[in-house]
């Protein structure tokens, strides 16, 4: 069966009034003379009526419903009084249906543009609101902690065991490696720089110091970051979509009581724990490498307990606290305020873990500031 | 089209049994859906009509059985041939399936990009054609979790129609909706089902909706995991020889109805 092209012609029948006869097979893969040719036409003609005429029509499917859509909608706006003859009925129907409701004529609504987001003031203003944001969240946990204190709180013991044990054991694997990895460069670094001076048995001290200090407890909390604090946004984030959190606050139980304590207090647990066990492993990490640059095991833990100090390891093990809190704040907050869609949910966890990254960085920062003004 | 052979049903469920490992939900279901009727699957809660649905749809394998489509097996036929079927195919899903991420011209442009070859200018006002003809004339640029609910359910039966398909899935299309949304939008199924020809399979147990728009259903029990009726719901409702079928169809408790002989 061969198809024919769609066509139309405007036919005036009286002094105002004309026929819109569509002649052919108007469906998918044909390709009609757009509607913008007919719309200047009616446009010179100012016309009182105009009727289509379907009695010559072939094969249709939405491709001509929207075409008698758009002449509809134009003969409305002129004053044109439109309408059908001859037409197939399943035509006059839908026609009649997609007409039945007016058109929303608000205007649409201005979405930003990338260039506007980059405006200077607005981002200011985005920052100030999330930093509220961030206080006053950091204030309902205190006030929650508090009544938890007082042994108020609608914290429930087994939901901590449970993150306890997500956040803990299995997490070991993905430690275990980096914490290894990053023993191992550190011993490099020192030992390439250290060995022009014939000091090379001075990277157990780099190495020790460096990792309880320092990069054991950032490197742990960096993955718990993305792995964990991903997860609580990401947890919460669904709970919102799904109602979870409207029916919480209406059993009249705290969304904070009941979902971020556990949570936070999980994370205190076990980043602490965690550390040491990354401390450890970067440490004989480093072993590894200074022993294959000649310095033989024992010497290298001789040495590195000269360098070992309680307040090496207490350093490291306050910052963990510090960053286990930051993590959690960061990912729950993320997932408390989602919106509540998927696509929101998603934003939620990349908010957490970047929220969180920049937080344990600055922190850092200032821990180190500090300490260093002490002495310690 | 002249018969001279008869034309084969629509649809046609043959000895399907679906589980979920050993459980079984339900068994031995036989039944066809001719062109142009509005089916409905019936059945308490949790008997299985959304996980029929889900076979019907090819989302799930039945443990045996099969269903066929104008003749032709779906589970046999190639991935090709499964996605040529499918094409013809519109479903809203229990909470509408929108994407979130896109507004409603994106989801409405989707498919039409996918399996069209419309030019984008084409594409554009058939996109405000389906809107129109759902009443969301205008909404081109709003997010799903921008519109009500009932507003999702048309948006996602503008989706659904977006390829003018030959049958029409619904799983619960009124569930949360008023009775006059949940009428208009029963309205509105019939006549676009009417206007293009198609054929409607629903899942719902919305009784006014059944006995306004249904001409053919399945009743699914729970407890013999089995049909138990089939035909009309009206004529199911004052003449079926099970009581229990009497009892969901009249919403009555079970001890006004007794056992018919």
């Amino acid at each position: 069966m061969s198809s024919q092209p769609p066509e139309y012609t405007l036919q005036q029948e009286e002094q105002d009034t004309a026929a819109l006869v569509l002649s052919g097979d108007w469906e998918q893969g044909q390709h009609p003379a757009g509607f913008s040719g007919l719309r200047s036409e009616l446009a010179s003609r100012h016309l009182t009526h105009l009727t289509a005429d379907g009695s010559s029509l072939g094969h249709w499917d939405s491709m001509l419903m929207s075409f008698l859509l758009q002449c509809h909608d134009c003969c409305k706006a002129q004053g044109t009084v439109f309408e059908t003859r001859n037409m197939p009925s399943g035509i006059e129907q839908l026609l009649a249906v997609a007409t039945a409701v007016e058109p929303r004529t608000e205007p649409a609504k201005a979405r930003t543009s990338w260039l506007s987001q980059l405006n200077p003031q607005r981002l200011l203003r985005e920052a100030w609101e999330h930093l509220q944001e961030s206080l006053a969240f950091t204030g309902e946990v205190t006030v929650a902690m508090t009544r938890l204190v007082r042994g108020k709180a609608n914290t429930r013991f087994v939901d901590f065991m449970n993150f306890c044990y997500q956040a803990g054991p299995h997490a070991f694997g993905i430690i275990s490696l980096t914490s290894v990895l990053v023993g191992m460069i550190l011993a490099y670094l020192g030992a390439v720089q250290l060995k022009q001076f014939g000091a090379e048995i001075y990277v157990a001290n780099l190495v020790v110091i460096g990792m309880l200090r320092e990069m054991g407890v950032l490197m742990t909390a960096v993955v718990m970051a993305g792995r964990t604090g991903a997860a609580y946004a990401a947890q919460l984030g669904t709970m919102q979509t799904n109602e979870e959190i409207d029916a919480i606050t209406t059993m009249g139980i705290s969304p904070v009581e009941f979902l971020v304590l556990p949570r936070m207090l999980a994370l205190i647990v076990i980043m602490p724990l965690l550390t040491l066990y990354a401390d450890l492993l970067g440490i004989i990490g480093g072993g590894i490498v200074a022993g294959g640059m000649g310095i033989a095991p024992v010497q290298y833990i001789i040495q590195g307990e000269t360098a070992l100090s309680f307040s090496h390891i207490a350093v490291g093990l306050l910052k963990a606290l510090v960053f286990a809190v930051l993590i959690a704040v960061a990912g729950c907050r993320a997932g408390i305020n989602s919106g509540r869609s998927s696509a929101a949910v998603g934003q939620a966890a990349t908010n957490a873990v970047v929220t969180a990254i920049v937080y344990l960085i600055v922190a850092d920062a200032a821990i180190n500031i500090i300490f260093q003004h002490l002495h310690i | 089209m002249t018969d001279a052979s008869p034309q084969p049903p629509h649809i046609e469920v043959r000895e399907l049994t679906m589980a979920y490992g050993a459980s079984v939900i339900q068994s031995d279901l036989n039944f066809t859906i001719n062109q142009g009727d509005i089916f409905v699957i019936m059945g308490g809660s949790g008997c299985g009509k959304s996980t029929l649905l889900k076979h019907m749809l090819g989302l799930l394998r039945p443990s045996t059985g099969d269903i066929l489509y104008s003749g032709d097996s779906f589970f046999q036929a190639s991935e090709a041939e499964q996605g040529a079927m499918r094409q013809r195919w519109g479903i809203t899903y229990q909470s509408g399936g929108l994407f979130s991420a896109m507004t409603l011209a994106e989801n409405i442009t989707l498919p039409l990009e996918l399996y069209t070859r419309y030019t984008r200018a084409e594409i554009r006002d058939i996109v405000a054609y389906k809107l129109a003809l759902v009443g969301l004339a205008g909404y081109q640029s709003y997010y799903p979790s921008e519109i009500s609910g009932g507003m999702r359910k048309r948006a996602a039966l503008a989706r659904a129609i977006a390829l003018d398909p030959q049958i029409l899935f619904f799983d619960e299309p009124s569930a949360g909706l008023d009775p006059i949304s949940s009428r208009l939008l029963d309205e509105l199924i019939v006549q676009i089902k009417e206007s293009m020809g198609a054929t409607v399979v629903m899942v719902t147990h919305e009784l006014p909706s059944i006995f306004a728009i249904a001409n053919n259903s399945v009743y699914l029990d729970n407890i013999t995991h089995t049909m138990i009726a089939y035909g009309d719901p009206a004529e199911l409702r004052d003449h079926s020889t099970v009581p229990v079928v009497r009892q969901f169809l009249t919403r009555s408790a079970a001890a006004d109805i007794e056992d018919k002989p």
